[in-house]
């Protein structure tokens, strides 16, 4: 024979209390550590190749910075391995099921991604002449029309920059609308609903009214006792803000009466979209007595999160309050798209402007691609299967958990913490779903409801996966409800245990500092 | 349809597990005559990655980008070079497809990354503390003033005739609904320091701008201290975020709130949006803040680690009672700021900022020397306005055929006639000297 | 020298025209752990009911409302730093601000240590 001596042993042995050391480098396998820039980079680094500056005489007039930034710089290589090792340590929803209910965590199309970055997007000025960018002119006014025709309503405003700006839109235009009434110093009042999300009442009090809180019903609805009875004094009411389906997963039943009761008192209806995605394409908001509705982008129509931003918050208008929208706004003329910029003529009773510029174009051209390849039919497929996904998942947990609520839901699914032991809060149920691997629900939202936890799991998880987390979640809500201890220390499995938010806020540390030199001498 | 996983099969099977007969079922507590019986109407049926693409595509090849020739326009938006790198880091999935991190033990890579930010941008205002960043630098801008009102208790802010336009509107607009009052100066090129005489003891905060809109830089010393004076608070704004590497920055000043746009780093310009507002002040104000914190803290093991904390300035605890609405940073923005920022350094920002300057001086002296423009803007960074006898708009029509993109009209900014044959220009790392060769050239025929 | 109570869980501690106030032993339990706190600034006043100070926990912020009316003397400096001292010691060194008692009988009112206790029992 001929033998070759090179061969190793390929089955794994087995060892005694194989449990491994702790690394010397911080790391554990595919988990790199991975420390701050400041502690790893110098000023004297850079990671761009810059031609040096010719000397010249400077025109600074004096007006120069005293001391130098102090900002490290990294190589290239080191400035990609950085943020990749710290990427390893997000969850992320191409990873898997990010149940964040009321988020809207549904797979991003990587074609958006690539259509927004065609230079005839990403690299044109906001303050070009018109004749220039007719074509990124052209493409809002596409994505308005898709907008207003699937909300059924009649004018969109496209500028605010994400949902709560959306809110906000709606609220200015609604107290502009007031103002051209003559009502505006009366009219102080709005309705809002215990459940609501906290941007609306504090959009409310932005705008300078005051809010009156709703009291829920036993089935998660508006209470219409409670509404008819905040009515009986109309003379001093604005308006209603209203999320439908609301933030318990659930359509308002009554929202066309509500609708007409609050138009009767003399107020307005807005309605918070950030549920637009249960409806798109089976129900158009605008056939339900809704005066405004900002649409977040980025839930229904797939924008990415970005770890928070940005979003984009277009916000639909009915007729009376369509003349109040902010400026700027488009118009199409006989030779082409026009932009309207400043308070007159036919924005004379605008009530104002929102932000710089034109609102968020590359959110705007991602969305559009999004609607595009879905088309109408897609969309109301994207609603369906949303809510049936949220069914599905309620229906799986239902007999484990305790649901909010009883009968079906909308997009997401709801219960609350009757179901858990004594001493075991929702927050651990949270902590062990992300040692199951999965990015937990949402928790202790909507306050109406007690130890809240909203599952929503789009239309983008499929059966088996959706079957593989809701076996997670019972197992993790069994022994909740067993009471079993090990739940108050997750998440073990982790790149971090449960971190202390108590010390955080006693003692604030917002940005990194150097070492004391005796931190350093003690080392 | 691509995107959605669900099988007919599938879609029976689960209906079956939950007891419902159709989908309709979910449906019912729908008003009945808002229920829609088929696809909604007057909107095309879906389409594949191609069809899709040409059309989009289509719309974009009708725009004429900044890089297609000779680019002068700023006013608060400015064509700068981003590396490929930055681009890559953030189409990773895990910082494009995460959320807000609620769930800081698996969201340690944007934590940190926001901490990191934080900490240079505060370095750059020379500022104690900043935010994790607000939509734009108009909108914290207005936010600004409102944080200015709550800390001081009172209600007037004054605004500088060189605060740029739509900054000025979106602090009118969000202000006035809460019935602050609004003093507007005229618009000027060089008069940041008249502010000086506008504080009294009602005023909240006196909001001025370096560079400002029509590029004049200014040391704000004397304002800060007019404002300290009478126990208001002194607002410094930029736009152009490059500009601090080389130009005394707000805090150098003694302002106690610094905002500004940050889009120069690391963020292209989209024809105005996502972009990244910056937002700093002092120690002392920190718990006015609006918008996200995050900070430092340990987990049950000892390790240090971030979260999202003084949460409770914010509408998910304080509904009525919040500092602001907001519930979004620019998140991907300001890591695209980041991770740009990173790749600088105090060196490579030091050197972009001497590269943007010589540029602007570069396009000055050549323009200048032209029979009948005169430069208006004193002092300067990367952008100026300069004056000749025609109207300024005609003026940038024929630079326009001759393929030079010369600026903004001043007037599109400040509507009047004050400013009718006044033309904004900028220049950048970008601009080569053909550029301005060419916008020199082209002009000297026109004026 | 009585405490006496609200049913906004305040402690009010009277010794002569100067009262002692602070937020309820059961009241801090319940916010869980106190991360900051603003007290009132000296010479400020109040009416009864008004809000007076804010505590605040990681995920809750509460205001606390004026057991009765008058005139700050002192705010307790020391939470600034030490907000824990509520949870610590509410009714003792977690005391909030002093007052000077703008109308005695305002105090009628409140409960003692036994009518608030059981208050709590619910």
């Amino acid at each position: 024979m001929t033998m070759n001596t090179q061969g190793r042993p390929t089955t794994p042995s087995i060892v005694a209390n194989g449990s491994g050391s702790d690394s010397v480098s911080g790391s554990k396998g595919l988990s790199q550590r991975e420390d701050l820039i400041f502690e790893i980079g110098t000023p004297d680094t850079t990671g761009v190749d810059l031609p040096a500056p010719k000397g010249c005489k400077d025109r600074l007039g004096g007006v120069a910075r005293k001391d130098a930034t102090g900002l490290p710089g990294l190589s290239e290589p080191e400035t990609v391995r950085h943020y990749v090792r710290l990427s390893q340590k997000n969850y992320a929803i191409d990873l898997g099921v990010f149940s964040l209910g009321s988020c809207t965590m549904k797979h991003n199309p990587r074609l958006n991604e690539k259509l927004a970055r065609l230079p005839g997007f990403a690299d044109v000025h906001p303050l070009q002449p018109q004749y220039e960018i007719q074509g990124a002119l052209e493409l809002i006014d596409q994505l308005a029309t898709w907008l207003k025709t699937l909300t059924g309503m009649p004018a969109v405003a496209m500028s605010p920059k994400a949902g709560a700006h959306g809110e906000l839109c709606g609220m200015l235009a609604i107290r502009q609308a007031l103002i051209a009434r003559g009502e505006a110093g009366t009219r102080k009042r709005v309705l809002v609903p215990a459940s609501a999300h906290g941007t609306n009442p504090a959009t409310a009090i932005q705008c300078g009214f005051e809010v009156d809180e709703i009291k829920a019903n036993e089935r998660g609805r508006v209470d219409m006792e409670d509404f008819r009875a905040k009515l009986e004094d109309t003379s001093d009411i604005a308006g209603i803000m209203l999320t439908n389906p609301n933030t318990c997963g659930l359509f308002e039943t009554d929202i066309r009466e509500i609708a007409d009761l609050i138009h009767e008192a003399g107020g307005y209806f807005y309605c918070d979209g950030a549920n637009f995605n249960a409806i798109v394409g089976r129900v158009r908001p605008g056939d339900l007595g809704i005066d405004a509705m900002h649409i977040n982008l980025h839930k229904t129509f797939s924008t990415p999160h970005g770890g928070g931003g940005p979003g984009s918050g277009p916000t639909v208008l009915s007729e009376a309050l369509a003349p109040f929208a902010p400026v700027p706004f488009i118009v199409r003329g006989e030779d082409g798209y026009r932009l309207v910029e400043d308070m007159e003529g036919e924005a004379s009773d605008s009530f104002g402007r929102m932000c710089a510029f034109h609102g968020q174009m590359g959110m705007f051209v991602r969305a559009l691609t999004y609607m595009l390849s879905h088309g109408a039919d897609g969309l109301k497929q994207v609603a369906e299967d949303a809510v049936l996904n949220a069914n599905y998942v309620q229906a799986r947990l239902k007999d484990t958990m305790t649901p909010a609520f009883d009968g079906y839901c909308m997009h997401e699914a709801l219960f609350s913490d009757e179901f858990t032991a004594d001493g075991i809060e929702t927050i651990d149920i949270a902590k062990a779903l992300i040692d199951e691997g999965y990015h937990p629900m949402t928790m202790y939202f909507p306050l109406v409801v007690h130890g809240a936890m909203l599952i929503e799991p789009t239309e983008t998880e499929s059966k088996a996966e959706l079957d593989r987390f809701c076996e997670s979640v019972i197992a993790v809500a069994n022994r909740a409800a067993a009471g079993e201890d090990s739940l108050k220390g997750a998440p073990y499995h982790a790149p971090m245990r449960r971190l202390d938010e108590t010390q955080a806020a006693r003692k604030p540390r917002l940005k990194w500092t150097p070492p004391s030199p005796e931190a350093i001498a003690a080392e | 349809m691509r995107y959605l996983p669900l099988t007919a099969e599938d879609r029976k099977a689960m209906l079956a597990r939950i007891g419902a007969a159709s989908i309709d079922d979910f449906y019912t507590d729908v008003p009945e005559q808002a229920r829609l019986d088929g696809p909604i109407h007057d909107l095309p049926m879906y389409q594949g990655e191609l069809a899709v693409e040409r059309h989009v595509a289509g719309l974009a090849a009708k725009n004429r980008t900044a890089s297609e020739g000779p680019f002068f326009v700023g006013c608060g938006a400015y064509k700068h070079h981003v590396p490929a790198t930055v681009d890559h880091i953030i189409q990773r999935s895990e910082f494009l497809t995460t959320y807000t991190p609620y769930q800081p033990e698996i969201a340690q890579g944007t934590l940190q990354t926001l901490f990191e930010f934080q900490t240079q941008v505060a370095a750059l205002t020379a500022m104690d503390v900043a935010n994790a960043s607000m939509y734009d630098g108009s909108t914290a801008c207005a936010e600004a003033a409102l944080m200015a009102c709550r800390a001081t208790r009172r209600k007037k802010v004054v605004l500088s005739g060189g605060l740029h336009p739509h900054y000025a509107a979106a602090t009118r607009t969000l202000c006035e609904a809460q019935g602050i009052e609004i003093v507007q100066l005229p618009a000027a090129v060089d008069g940041e320091l008249e502010l000086v005489k506008s504080v009294d003891e009602e005023t909240a905060c006196i909001i001025g701008q370096s560079p400002n809109v029509f590029g004049t830089i200014t040391d704000m010393t004397p304002v800060a201290e007019a404002a300290h004076a009478e126990k208001a608070l002194f607002v410094s704004v930029f736009t152009e975020a490059i500009s601090l590497g080389l130009v005394t920055p707000p805090g150098e000043m003694g302002a106690d709130i610094a905002v500004g746009e940050g889009q120069s780093i690391g963020n292209p310009l989209t024809f105005g949006g996502p972009y990244v507002g910056l937002f700093a002040c002092t120690q002392k104000l920190v718990r006015q803040m609006p918008g996200r914190l995050c900070g430092e803290t340990e987990d049950a093991d000892g390790k240090r680690g971030f979260v999202l904390t003084l949460s409770t300035r914010e509408q998910h605890i304080r509904r009525d009672k919040a500092t602001s609405n907001i519930c979004t940073n620019a998140g991907l923005c300001a890591l695209a700021f980041t991770a740009h920022m990173t790749l600088l350094g105090d060196k490579g920002l030091s050197q972009l900022a001497a590269l943007n300057h010589e540029a602007a001086c570069d396009l000055a002296n050549a323009l200048e020397a032209i029979d009948g423009v005169e430069l208006l803007t004193p002092r300067f960074f990367n952008e100026f306005a300069f004056r000749t006898s025609m109207n300024a708009e005609a003026v940038l029509a024929m630079l326009d055929e001759k393929g030079v993109v010369g600026g903004v009209r001043a007037s599109r900014l400040m509507p009047g006639d004050r400013f009718d044959d006044v033309i904004i220009c900028a220049a950048t790392e970008c601009t080569t000297t053909e550029d301005i060769d060419a916008y020199a050239d082209a002009l000297k025929e026109i004026v | 020298m009585t405490m006496k109570f609200t049913e906004d869980h305040e402690w009010i501690r009277v010794d002569g025209d100067v009262a002692t106030v602070g937020i309820t032993k059961y009241a801090a339990e319940q916010l869980g752990d106190v991360v900051f706190v603003e007290v009132p600034e000296v010479g400020a006043s109040f009416s009864k009911g008004d809000d007076m100070a804010v505590v605040e926990s990681v995920k809750a912020a509460s205001d606390v409302y004026a057991p009765v009316g008058g005139e700050v003397t002192e705010g307790n400096a020391a939470l600034a730093d030490a907000p824990e001292t509520v949870n610590e010691d509410p009714e003792g060194a977690g005391w909030f601000a002093k007052l000077k008692l703008s109308d005695k009988s305002e105090l009628d009112g409140l409960m003692d240590a036994d009518a608030y206790a059981k208050f709590c029992e619910g």
